[in-house]
């Protein structure tokens, strides 16, 4: 098998969380009956305008913003015209040669560390409508939604900057958390209100130094995250075998006359041999992911660019923004995922994986984290708490942290609690169970009628009780088996229904078997 | 009461002497005796005009407050959608089209009280000078009926001119209102670009396009315009800037007036009579104390060049949603989706209208959009820089609307490029985006009527009327009409 | 410049124009004379001088986010030439 490197850019499409579209006041919500969220402008009937949403702008600007894009000053649309049934103008109004925002960064996590993923551009344009093929449509026909027509759409286009599939599987993922954080977007793939396309290619390493680039695929209806993930390794390893097969085969060769450089490397592409004996160009293709076969269709081979005949829509007007308007961006951002996840490092001292475990579940989750803590003073134990407990009780209820019926305080009540009276982990997990129906800590455990026995006289008396009737336990401790102690812990306990002080009970089980 | 201009109609049905109805019924009798000839109108519909007219006659007998053109019938040029009404555009591929909204100029009208009286021919999408792109049929000159009334908007302005009509509505993207009023003998206007909205304006070319009035005078058109014009949240274009009282000032002169005169409006291509017209009603302003001075507008020679690819790089695109999808005429037989829309697009559009979208496609097409619809682009700066410049020396910029007066049908019909060249001056003013009108100055000794050509500056439409209206208080061609 | 017989093929393709093989010389013909006379903007100078797509100076004009009125399915579709169920109704894409 031959080393190579993968290449992978992203191309990803967000829907902006707007009420209505980007240029007319149609709804924008998901799942409507076929063309009843449609009017003259979105049908592109004759003689019709649109005008920008301002809202729109605005999320598409808040995404840039957080994506560290450089923002234009004066940016403006352009037509781009293409021929397809979903789109009834026949162009789409889109941003070509001044996009709003260019050359910013996202920040991932890799299993070597934290890296910055390149972003070319961001740009604002409206989306196209549905087709049905499938039977309802019968053999002949396709039929056409145009609900979703002229919806917001921000396309962001990453550099090639990924070079596994898990890696643009997390870039996905930093990139829906942070629309999701600062609402620009739902990033639902379920809903396409996220949508992906990744160009993908392999740069296979030559014993002279230099690189042979394969074909750019560029993989299309990519729905869900696995999807993303699963078909860029099968992609890469399709394209490495398929470069191997075609080298040996003498139908492709390294073109040298052509390199170009790419980082710090060169790289050659490779050229095809035709029946008349000639070198050509590999096209490039698109590529369908079927999730069902688990494999790349190549649907079409691009044996030229297509013409857009972009020019500058003249139904619009060029947008402006200035300083003020983006610092007042800057400054409703708030805080970004990345900075989270950074400052719960310093300021609580949780781990790396605590911290990113909890800023992913959000700016919500993090505020409530932060509340159990002034509520207790325990960071570690709020975080165990929440990310454990907590979370897994919303995920079984599909609650959002906002529905929670259990209050940050009332939690942080709870772990105070257990730190003063030493209430066990499985007892105090059966108070937190009571106090989801709204009760305090102390509520629930009067409730429950705990009674944490923390007499130092009592549980000497049993401990001793215990020692007595553990003969078999105590010898193996004099062996060396510092395990056996658990018997005679948990004989106290069962005396006890779980309600003895646990740090008390090991310090005088301790102290009485060293004296045994 | 043919005669009679839509001020003096208000008039004679404020004063009680006409009703709405007897107006509108009068229109509707010349159109049913000339129209047959003259082949204005598409569409008309006379128990629809009358039950219009009614109401007005009602609100008014109730005493209710009515709006500035009430009872004023008012043609349509079949570019402007009507609401639950076919719209055409003179083209197949529209022939059943019925919009489900009015323009926002049909709205205002209606708010007017105005009564639509019908929708008139013109060239198919607006694209010719003669009417003779019209799917459905030629338009002819009242003046002449072997002679074209101009175009695109020929059907509104021989409407007019055939007085079946007191007032018209045209759209001009290149002339398509001056050029129809030169031939017809009336007066034409082309607000700047972003004055009047164009939502329901069927485009053409979108940064070109303007609806304006047509009518037989210059008091008329400025009340059309001041019923028309003003902001429209639905067109991002069209400016939120009051709209000034036209008819208030109108007859106070501009004083002092300087009037550029550009030596490119009478260069070669000129006819003489039409020279000789124009220079006489300089002689006019002269005469009322104007001052003519010598201006250069040096780019102008090539608005044609330039218009040809900016408005079909428009048009274009603008014409790329007729495909047989979601509106519009779909062929019979065909085999698959893109053979459908190839030819649906093939049989619904005409050739004049094929080879703009062939020309604008072109012009946009990689490997050509650089030296045909840019370089277009910057030529057109340089355009609107000499009008820049010329407006900071005089008021108006004076001229002929059309190199020469109505050419014969059919005249032009083989050749193109020589029907492009009838626009060639009226051309710059909408790649500048300025205001223009024409207003009749003479006649040839054939009987043809001629346009003098007034440009003003943006958004300088009061001026410009002002301007004009000088010029009509000392003249009578305006009151010339046609012998039927 | 001037456009071939091909040329213009290809550029009927692109505009989805079915131009029949005797108007492709018309077309061809007309479009050159017309392109013969475009080409005298070659002879302007235009260093340094800025495209004007739009002759007004006018930006940042928005609509604020607010529901408007939609069409019935049936408005919407009145004008289709051809309807199943709800939707417009095309030949199938795939079926080229
Ligand atoms: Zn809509």
């Amino acid at each position: 098998m031959m080393s190579y490197r993968t290449i992978i850019g992203l191309e990803v499409h967000v829907q902006l969380l707007t009420r209505t579209k980007l240029f007319c006041g149609c709804a924008t919500t998901f799942g409507l009956p076929p063309n009843s969220a449609t009017c003259a402008v979105c049908c592109g009937l004759p003689g019709t305008l649109p005008v920008m949403n301002r809202t729109a702008f605005q999320l598409a600007l808040k995404a840039a913003v957080a994506l560290n894009c450089t923002i234009a000053t004066f940016t403006k649309w352009d037509r781009k015209n293409y021929y397809y049934p979903d789109l009834p103008k026949n162009y789409q109004i889109s941003q070509y040669d001044l996009p709003f925002s260019s050359e910013g960064w996202l920040e991932i996590e890799t299993p070597a560390g934290a890296r910055k993923i390149g972003i070319i551009r961001a740009h604002l344009e409206e989306d196209a409508g549905k087709m049905l093929h499938d039977e309802r449509a019968g053999k002949n026909d396709s039929l056409v939604d145009l609900n979703r027509t002229g919806t917001p759409l921000l396309e962001i286009v990453s550099h090639p900057d990924m070079e596994t599939a898990e890696e643009a599987k997390a870039y996905l993922e930093e990139l829906r958390l942070l629309l999701r954080e600062i609402g620009v977007s739902d990033c639902e793939m379920q809903e396409g209100s996220l949508r992906c396309d990744a160009n993908i290619n392999l740069h296979v390493p030559q014993p002279d130094g230099s690189f042979v680039a394969t074909p750019i695929i560029e993989v299309k209806n990519l729905n869900t995250f696995r999807g993303v993930e699963r078909s860029l390794k099968y992609e890469s390893e399709r394209q490495a075998a398929e470069l191997q097969r075609n080298l040996d085969a003498g139908v492709w060769h390294v073109d040298a006359t052509r390199t170009s450089k790419f980082r710090d490397y060169r790289v050659s592409p490779i050229t095809q041999r035709k029946s008349d004996g000639a070198l050509g160009p590999v096209s490039k293709a698109t590529a369908g992911w079927d999730e069902r076969t688990g494999r790349t269709e190549i649907q079409r081979r691009k044996e030229e660019a297509s013409d857009y005949c972009y020019f500058p829509e003249p139904d619009l007007v060029p947008v402006t923004v200035d300083a003020d308007t983006l610092e007042r961006v800057r400054a409703e951002l708030g805080e970004l995922p990345a900075a989270q996840k950074t400052r719960l490092q310093s300021q609580y001292g949780l781990p790396v994986y605590d911290a990113g475990v909890l800023s992913r579940q959000g700016r919500a989750f993090v505020a409530y984290f932060e509340a159990v803590v002034k509520q207790c003073g325990d960071a570690k134990e709020a975080c165990n708490w929440t990310m454990n407990d907590l979370l897994s009780t919303l995920n079984d209820r599909k609650l959002d942290i906002k529905e929670s019926s259990l209050s940050p305080e009332n939690l942080g009540e709870l772990i105070s609690e257990i730190q003063a009276t030493g209430l066990n982990k499985q007892r105090a997990r059966e108070v937190y169970a009571v106090m989801l129906d709204g009760l305090t800590a102390k509520q629930a455990i009067d409730k429950l009628g705990f009674k944490v026995v923390a007499d130092e006289g009592q549980l000497l008396e049993l401990v001793r009780k215990a020692i007595a009737a553990n003969p078999k336990a105590v010898a193996d401790f004099k062996k060396g088996k510092v395990k056996a102690a658990d018997a005679i812990k948990g004989f106290v306990m069962r005396e006890t229904k779980g309600m003895a002080k646990t740090e008390m009970v090991q310090q005088l089980v301790m102290r009485e078997l060293a004296k045994e | 009461m043919l005669d009679l201009t839509a001020t003096e109609l208000l008039q004679r049905q404020a004063n009680g002497d006409s009703s709405a109805e007897s107006i509108t019924q009068t229109f509707l009798a010349q159109f049913r005796q000339h129209d047959s000839r003259i082949r204005a109108f598409l569409h008309v519909d006379e128990a629809d005009a009358i039950e219009q007219a009614k109401a007005i006659d009602a609100k008014r007998k109730g005493g209710e407050s009515l709006g500035k053109l009430a009872g004023i019938p008012v043609a349509v040029k079949d570019v402007l959608c009507t609401k639950g009404r076919r719209t055409t555009c003179g083209s197949k591929i529209l022939q059943n089209f019925v919009p489900p909204y009015d323009a926002h100029v049909i709205t205002k009208l209606k708010e007017a009280d105005a009564i639509l009286i019908g929708k008139t021919n013109c060239d198919e999408f607006a694209m010719g000078s003669s009417t003779e792109n019209s799917a459905y049929q030629t338009t002819r000159n009242p003046w002449d009926l072997e002679r074209t009334p101009g175009g695109s908007s020929g059907g509104s302005a021989a409407s007019v001119a055939a007085s079946q009509a007191p007032l018209a509505l045209g759209t001009d993207t290149g002339g398509s209102i001056r050029q129809p009023a030169s031939l017809c003998g009336i007066v034409g206007m082309k607000p700047s670009y972003g004055r009047v909205s164009r939502f329901g304006l069927i485009a053409y070319g979108s940064s070109l396009d303007q609806v304006g009035p047509f009518a037989q005078d210059v008091r008329d058109a400025a009340l059309l315009l001041e019923v028309i014009a003003g902001h429209d949240p639905r067109d991002s274009t069209c400016v939120n800037t009051p709209v000034p009282p036209y008819t208030a000032m109108l007859d106070e002169p501009i004083k002092p007036l300087t009037i550029g005169v550009a030596k490119q409006f009478f260069g070669k291509g000129l006819d003489s009579e039409v020279e000789q017209a124009v220079r006489s009603a300089l002689k006019v302003y002269e005469g009322q104390g104007a001052k003519i001075k010598d201006i250069s507008l040096p780019h102008s020679p090539y608005a044609v060049a330039v218009y040809y690819l900016v408005a079909t790089a428009e048009a274009s695109s603008n014409l790329a949603r007729y495909d047989g999808v979601h509106f519009g005429h779909r062929t019979e037989k065909f085999a698959g989706l893109i053979d459908m829309v190839k030819k649906s697009r093939g049989e619904g559009f005409g050739a004049e209208v094929k080879r703009r979208i062939m020309l604008g496609t072109y012009a946009l097409s990689s490997g050509y959009i650089d030296a045909y619809y840019l370089k277009a682009l910057k030529v057109r700066r340089l355009i609107r820089q000499d009008f820049d410049q010329a407006f900071a020396q005089c008021d108006v910029v004076m001229g002929p609307t059309s190199p020469t007066a109505a050419f014969k049908i059919g005249e032009k019909a083989d050749d193109p490029l020589a029907m492009y060249l009838s626009d060639i001056y009226t051309i710059s003013a909408n790649l500048a985006g300025i205001c223009g009108i024409s207003i009749p100055c003479g006649f040839t000794k054939s009987g043809l009527p001629i346009g003098l050509q007034i440009l003003g500056g943006p958004f300088a439409e009061e001026k410009l009327l002002r301007v004009a209206r000088l010029h009509e208080r000392e003249t009578d061609w305006h009151k010339r009409r046609p012998a039927l | 410049m001037s456009l071939s017989p091909d040329e213009v093929r290809k550029v009927a393709e692109l505009a989805r124009l079915e131009i029949s093989d005797a108007e492709v010389d018309t077309i061809a013909r007309q479009l050159n004379a017309i392109v013969d006379y475009i080409n005298q903007l070659q002879q302007v100078s235009t260093d340094g001088v800025e495209p004007l797509a739009h002759a007004l100076d006018l930006h940042d004009v928005f609509r604020e986010d607010l529901p408007g009125e939609s069409l019935t399915e049936d408005e919407a579709l009145a004008n289709a030439p051809a309807r199943k169920g709800n939707f417009y109704s095309v030949p199938a894409v795939f079926g080229d």
